[in-house]
């Protein structure tokens, strides 16, 4: 890791060392076994001392996260993890911060905090856990849930347009946006060692099934007949190839993208684009977000990674030259500061 | 000045002076000058700036009249009820103000401004200054506008910068009725208009002009001396309610070692505390201005799980958004401090007015069995050691505490005499320690009750908190129904605990006086200073004044009793008296209540208290 703030552990650590004492009461099925899974593998990977991780959730199914990690965990209320996880990075920036969030708890209560921690730029690692439904009240419409679909609160359909939640993120300025899905925990366990390495608000997006309430919503992604020509795996600097034999791509025509097969109409692999996960230009950031099933394949993968000042760096910054050039050095200073006068 | 002057002193007690005029017309800063000088002179001072919520309302209406207020004297407790002088730089101002001048007061009056646009746009048929209903003040006109822009044409030709100082030309007559000195004056102009010294310039000699006017008016004959304060010795400075907030809440952190971290959007009139905090970096103080309220509260939380004594501070809409977050808190036995500085409501209310009327949702405005603990500070100065006390309880009992204070106190200020930090008391906040094997989350201190403070980053004190109800001592979540209503007695003994740990109830006045006044919070100047002049005048009566509202003091009951009657004064419709009813109900309470965005005054307090002695 490059993050110099944090602490590093002295020993080797292991998935044993985070498995929390605690029985796990998600469904059975539920993609969030995968999840959790994933993320006891990655922590011992990333290295940091196991006192040094804080996870932090707010409500609904994703957001038990914290009670089955043994880490420092705290489990807030519905919406507010990112504006807890926030304090608690600024408030001390040696600790590794992860959020456990949902489709609800971050695009919809929550969802100004969410835009604002990514704004900011803070350095937190969120697990977006997208299961298009509300689980834990037992299955409303969320605002991922696709247009038209039957819901317990939409009877005849939804009639709302759902957030993107890769198009919300880089809109607000999002340094660092991966997609992955339940269904594929090496490629999570990847994508979440590249978010812990990013400096800065990293989200991770998990497509992930809810086996109750919205089973098989991202079947047109997961299924084995259809994933190798609905999934682009992202790789930094390689070409955006998929398909079953790796021979279909991504072009940009006309400013658009355009998925082309190579060998057909005159198509070579060097007309495929490259992926550049760490340009500062968003701009073909969001449309490899943005793309889906069934013209396009969906892009999974670190799709932004780019590096600007964090937060809590900078707090840090500041204060450091606040201590260094203000005459104010204790509070006895700042008492007497000022117009003040003795009376006898 | 020199005094070439053959005019006459008198020596009065105190004086009240308003300083009235547009907003826009520097009245904040033009009062702020006189009191500071006034302080650096010697005499007790309390301040109180009175402006509209908009920033700049239609020029020359009532609605745009921006006021400051100053009580100077020996010894002073409140800002004044009626004013001696009123300086009002046009008909609006003089229109929305004259009823705050005492009979006789002496009025300054720009009469340049009272053109018949102006006149009539301030709601006047008639000029006040010529249809003689100005017959019982003593009216001073003074061609402020016209003789300001004279005095400076030699340094600017600029009709905009003159009428921009006409303010220094209202000082300048004021600084000859009380007899100063230019000198550290002058020095403050220096100082603010380093980069322009023409502007400084500008503004002495407009001062200077003002003075020399009011040397020449005859209404002016005597100049006013005001005796020097009887102040304890020592060190002193002039502050405001919502600095002093501020300053306790940093000298806590530094008395604790723990870093001060505040989370907080920018609500009137609280928005001072986020601003000064945000000056303060060298101190370590890390301050976060949240997108809304309850980011702001919840950010506070983590900063606080994470180690932090963390703070948020707001005004009452900012509260109720904060509601669900203080529940967490309560739930997390972490500590917190909540700073509310009550506006006139509800909803939005009167954003720049005062009232106590976040009492019932400070005490109840939770989901569910939530106890916090409550204090008010009860003067602007006072603040300092009330922020410090809610920041002390808070980290000593884990548990959040909610600070009040208001919009009179915050922006109102008074001398403060400067403490040492070395005699503030020590915070001792119940850290756990690294490795510590007996450590369970929620175990307590048999005594108090409080849980330990694990801090991230500890070794070996990995554990799991939030809002759902936890298993006593291990933390685990539970629903089992008998573990519920322990720990919610739990938390209900523990800030009950706080009783032993704050000072008891005092009385001032005897214990067996008829009649028992009884205030709490920014009320104490005026019902003190009511209190006073009617002991003074021989009625048995006392007087206590409520800091500590939850817990009360261990002695409130004690206090309450003896007397034949007791009277509860308050800004709302009687928030606190319902709540000793239900605490204390042995006694029978009457009331004093005003609810109109306005301090109490002392004159209506002591006609009420009258009325009361008198019922039989």
């Amino acid at each position: 890791m490059e993050n110099y703030t944090i602490e590093r552990s002295k020993v080797e650590l292991t998935k044993e060392d985070f498995v929390s004492d605690q029985m796990v009461k998600w469904c059975p099925g539920c993609g969030d076994h995968a999840i959790l899974s994933s993320v006891a593998n990655v922590f011992p990977k990333i290295g940091y001392r196991k006192e040094n991780f804080c996870l932090v959730s707010g409500i609904g199914c994703s957001s038990r996260f914290p009670y089955y990690m043994n880490t420092y965990g705290f489990h807030g209320i519905h919406g507010r993890a990112a504006a807890i996880s926030s304090g608690v990075k600024i408030a001390n920036p040696h600790l590794s911060v992860w959020m456990a969030t949902g489709d609800g708890d971050s695009m919809a209560i929550g969802g100004n905090h969410f835009i604002h921690i990514i704004r900011r730029n803070i350095d937190i690692n969120i697990m977006l856990f997208n299961n298009q439904i509300y689980g834990l009240t037992k299955g409303q419409y969320s605002p991922t849930t696709p247009m038209g679909a039957i819901t317990k609160t939409s009877p005849q359909g939804t009639i709302e347009h759902p957030f993107n939640p890769g198009e919300l993120i880089l809109g607000a300025q999002g340094t660092f946006f991966a997609r992955g899905v339940d269904t594929n925990p090496k490629m999570m366990t990847e994508i979440m060692f590249e978010a812990a390495r990013h400096d800065g608000t990293s989200v991770v997006e998990i497509l992930q099934n809810c086996v109750i309430f919205a089973d098989k919503t991202h079947q047109t992604i997961t299924s084995k007949d259809l994933r190798d020509d609905h999934q682009l795996h992202l790789k930094n600097g390689e070409p955006m190839l998929f398909g079953k034999e790796k021979n279909k791509g991504i072009i940009m025509k006309d400013s658009r993208l355009e998925a082309v097969e190579i060998g057909v109409n005159g198509i070579t692999e060097d007309d495929i684009l490259i992926h550049d996960q760490y340009q500062q230009d968003p701009g073909l950031h969001l449309m490899i977000a943005k793309m889906s099933p069934p013209h396009l394949p969906i892009a999974l993968g670190v799709i932004r990674s780019a590096m600007y000042p964090t937060y809590d760096d900078m707090v840090e910054e500041q204060i450091k030259y606040a201590k260094e050039t203000s005459k104010i050095r204790n509070m006895d200073d700042l008492l007497n500061s000022g117009d003040t006068w003795v009376i006898e | 000045m020199t005094a070439k002057t053959k005019k006459q002193f008198v020596e009065k007690e105190d004086v009240v002076v308003k300083f009235v005029g547009d907003s826009g017309d520097g009245m904040q800063l033009t009062g702020t000058i006189f009191s500071d000088n006034a302080a650096l002179l010697g005499n007790d001072i309390a301040t109180f700036p009175d402006y509209p919520a908009e920033i700049r309302a239609p020029h020359n209406t009532i609605a745009g009249v921006s006021g400051f207020q100053v009580h100077i004297g020996r010894e002073i407790h409140t800002t004044g009820d009626l004013c001696d002088v009123l300086v009002a730089m046009n008909p609006a101002s003089l229109k929305a103000n004259l009823k705050w001048a005492k009979k006789g007061a002496t009025i300054i009056v720009d009469t340049d401004s009272f053109d018949e646009r102006s006149i009539v746009r301030a709601g006047y048929t008639e000029n006040p200054l010529d249809d003689n209903s100005l017959n019982q003040y003593n009216l001073i006109k003074a061609p402020i506008t016209s003789v300001t822009r004279d005095s400076i044409k030699e340094l600017s030709t600029d009709v905009k910068v003159a009428d921009k100082s006409r303010n220094m030309f209202a000082l300048g007559i004021i600084y000859f009725i009380f007899d100063r000195k230019f000198d550290t004056t002058f020095e403050y102009l220096d100082t603010k208009f380093k980069k322009n010294p023409l502007l400084s310039q500008i503004n002495k000699v407009v001062m200077t002009a003002g003075y020399i006017f009011a040397e020449s008016v005859e209404a002016l004959s005597s100049q006013i001396h005001i005796p020097k304060a009887k102040l304890e010795k020592g060190k002193y400075r002039n502050i405001s309610g919502n600095i002093a907030t501020a300053w306790g809440l940093l000298a806590a952190s530094e008395k604790s070692g723990i870093p001060l971290f505040l989370g907080s959007y920018p609500i009137t009139p609280a928005t001072e505390i986020l601003m000064e905090l945000a000056k303060h970096k060298s101190l370590g103080a890390k301050v976060f201005q949240a997108e809304d309220e309850i980011a702001g509260i919840c950010s506070a939380i983590g900063a606080s799980f994470a180690g932090s004594l963390a703070c948020t501070s707001t005004s009452g809409p900012g509260l109720s958004l904060k509601s669900e977050a203080i529940g967490l808190a309560v739930m997390t036995e972490l500590p917190l401090v909540i700073v509310d500085v009550q506006r006139g409501g509800p909803s939005t209310g009167l954003p720049t007015k005062s009232e106590q009327s976040d009492l019932y949702q400070a005490l109840f405005g939770r989901n569910g069995e939530a106890p916090c603990i409550i204090i008010a500070a009860s003067s602007p100065a006072n603040c300092f050691y009330f922020a410090f006390e809610a920041a002390k309880l808070s980290m000593e009992h884990m548990t959040p505490v909610i600070l009040l204070t208001d919009g009179y106190l915050g922006n109102g200020s008074q001398l403060f005499r400067i403490p040492k930090m070395s005699d503030l008391p020590k915070i001792n906040p119940p850290i756990a320690k690294a490795n510590d094997k007996d450590f369970k989350p929620y175990r307590r201190n048999p005594e108090t009750l409080v849980r330990q403070w694990a801090i991230p980053g500890t070794e070996g004190l990995r554990h799991r908190i939030g809002g759902l109800e936890k298993e006593n001592i291990i933390g685990n979540v539970s629903t089992d129904p008998q573990n519920h209503q322990l720990m919610v007695d739990l938390r209900e003994a523990k800030v009950q605990k706080v009783a032993d740990f704050i000072p008891e109830q005092t009385l001032d006045g005897k214990k067996d006086a008829d009649l028992l006044v009884v205030s709490w919070g920014g009320t104490y100047g005026a019902v003190h200073s009511a209190v006073e002049e009617l002991q003074a005048e021989g009625k048995s009566i006392a007087h206590t004044h409520f800091n500590y509202i939850m817990p009360l003091p261990k002695n409130t009951a004690d206090i309450l009793a003896g007397h034949k009657k007791i009277m509860v004064c308050e800004l709302n419709s009687g928030q606190f008296v319902n709540y000793l009813r239900m605490k204390h109900p042995e006694h029978k309470y009457t009331q004093f209540n005003k609810v109109q965005g306005l301090p109490f005054f002392v004159n209506e307090l002591t006609d009420a208290i009258n009325k009361i002695i008198e019922e039989k």
